[in-house]
């Protein structure tokens, strides 16, 4: 019999296969994060040599949430092909749909997260492994929701394709900006903290820092685990719901 | 195998499906025939649980599709009006993860998918991305995808639409013998009359979202339009005498006699015309087709171009 769990691992590796047949895009798409690092890290501030310690997190973060927010765009396709209404009248679990598919985002870019820290190590980066594990279950919950939200989008955004881009760009940025990725938040104006204070994924990142630094008992770790708590449960929830009524 | 009550969806002002009683025993082939925009397909999506309805009830292999949807998903197969195979993906895997959404194992959904890529002629497609394969190969693999749990209850929506009429007839071939093995309950819509025709012992004709007729074609035509026997006569006199003779409306050199079971009347009728006086210089018998059912029954014809495609009355009694 199936289970949440077996209807996810369909859903995943449906999604997956493609890419592992053609896996050239996905090694492309790898390096991306690299140049990134390689071109920013240079302009902040290091006085103290803890840029990298700094950075690293923040850009893993990044990633993932670019990649999960994208879950929803190869939706729009099979949603107008009609594969996605064959996925909808099988038995599959409707979470397991939702969560499939924003796996097949995250997952990828994990192995893209080895990938930097490795590289960024002879350049004098060091991370607790725990800690790091840790955060990266603590991104994937995180993710998961936000996933779930952006299959939502494409779901409402159904023969208007334009809306699901336009969401997506517009609140990607202000969501990555107003959590501190690229630049700390602590010396901006009171506004912009309070923006920040209010944003889910600010306390992802300070978890994500606190932990891949070692700082595993911290209340960091714990705000992060409770936005990426919510985030999951919301995604899912409103996924669900939308995907009953969607007609 | 299915029964609804008061079966309806309105989409805001719009009655889709405005209260429809159905119900349809194991082993029937049912085609739902109307024009465009007449509900079969959202009656089809409800019925598999894609939406829910706005009011009524509906139970489909044993459960309700509201409350048991997981129940019902389990125990129907369903062949959209789309491609249900990811144009990116390989029709092959897709059979395979079909398989394993619908509990197989993963030997058991390879075993069926090599069974069915055999027998719907995919073989040498089966292996190459979806999108690069024929709109009649990508049928041929959605309705394997439908096959693959091997379902005791078959839902198509418009199965043949967008095919060539060979590739339709092999699709119609298909849906048959599959019947003939598995004994499978098959509901279909369509609005290609010939296939309603050919293929289904039991036709139920939508309209504004209501069932207007239900019944064997062969019924429908008998009930509603009945056989049409036309006579030519070389002369005026002719046919106005033979008119008289059979108290049959008369068109200039032609009479339209409409009957049941014409072609079984015609020899009768030429003995009488010839007895009397009159007879016959040509004769041609019309079998009524499920578009004169359904003019007959709404007004409107369902040839191509569907609902908008209204014919004036003087063409009608023609």
């Amino acid at each position: 019999m199936t289970t949440l769990i077996t209807d996810t691992r369909t859903v995943f590796s449906r999604e997956l296969r493609p890419t592992l047949r053609d896996p050239f895009t996905i090694i492309f798409s790898m390096v991306q994060p690299l140049v990134f690092l390689a071109l920013f890290t240079p302009l902040l501030p290091d006085d103290d040599g803890t840029a990298l310690q700094w950075f690293v997190p923040g850009i893993i973060v990044m990633s993932c949430l670019f990649a999960s927010s994208m879950t929803g765009s190869n939706l729009l396709f099979e949603i107008q092909t009609g594969s996605h209404e064959r996925m909808l009248v099988t038995p599959l679990r409707r979470p397991a749909l939702l969560i499939g598919r924003a796996l097949k985002e995250i997952v990828p870019m994990f192995a893209q997260a080895a990938l930097i820290v490795t590289v960024c190590l002879p350049f004098g980066f060091r991370f607790n492994l725990m800690g790091a594990l840790l955060g990266l279950i603590i991104l994937a919950a995180f993710c998961i929701g936000l996933g779930a939200l952006s299959y939502t989008l494409a779901l409402a955004s159904k023969n208007q394709e334009w809306l699901f881009w336009t969401v997506q760009q517009t609140l990607i940025f202000p969501l990555l900006l107003l959590a501190g990725v690229l630049l700390p938040i602590d010396n901006g104006p009171g506004w912009l903290r309070a923006l920040a204070k209010a944003n889910p994924l600010s306390y992802v990142v300070d978890a994500e820092r606190a932990l891949f630094n070692g700082d595993i008992w911290s209340s960091a770790t714990l705000g992060g685990l409770l936005a990426a708590a919510v985030v999951a449960a919301l995604g899912l929830g409103v996924g669900v719901r939308a995907m009953r009524r969607s007609d | 195998m299915i029964e609804t009550r008061g079966l309806a969806k309105h989409f805001k002002d719009v009655r889709a499906v405005d209260g429809i009683d159905l119900t349809v025993a194991p082993g029937e082939l049912v085609a739902l025939l109307g024009p465009n925009g007449a509900g079969k397909s959202t009656t089809l999506r409800m019925l598999t649980t894609l939406i829910p309805p706005t009011s009524g009830q509906a139970t489909v292999a044993g459960f309700d599709v509201v409350r048991r949807q997981r129940d019902v998903r389990l125990r129907i197969g369903y062949i959209g009006q789309g491609n249900g195979a990811g144009h990116s993906q390989r029709g092959r895997d897709e059979l395979i993860s079909q398989g394993r959404a619908y509990g197989m194992s993963v030997r058991d959904s390879r075993t069926r998918a090599a069974e069915l890529i055999d027998s719907l002629g995919l073989a040498e497609v089966a292996d190459r991305r979806v999108s690069s394969l024929s709109g009649g190969q990508r049928r041929r693999l959605d309705i394997a995808m439908g096959l693959i749990h091997a379902p005791s209850l078959l839902f198509l929506d418009e199965p043949s639409t967008g095919l060539d009429p060979q590739n339709r007839a092999n699709l119609q071939e298909h849906i048959l013998a599959l019947r003939a093995r598995h004994e499978t309950t098959i509901v279909l819509t369509t609005h290609y009359l010939d296939e309603a025709d050919s293929m289904a012992e039991r036709v139920i004709v939508i309209d504004h979202g209501r069932i207007i007729a239900d019944d064997s074609p062969a019924r429908l035509k008998a009930e509603h339009v009945g056989d049409r026997i036309i006579l030519g006569f070389d002369t005026e006199s002719d046919a106005a005498g033979a008119a008289a003779t059979l108290d049959a409306p008369r068109q200039g050199r032609q009479l339209h006699i409409t009957t049941d079971g014409a072609p079984r009347r015609v020899p009768g009728i030429l003995d009488d015309l010839k007895a009397a006086g009159h007879p016959a210089a040509e004769v041609e018998v019309r079998r009524p087709t499920l578009d004169d059912v359904f003019l007959k029954l709404t007004g409107r014809s369902l040839r191509e171009g569907g609902a908008e495609a209204t014919r004036t009355p003087e063409l009608v009694e023609v």
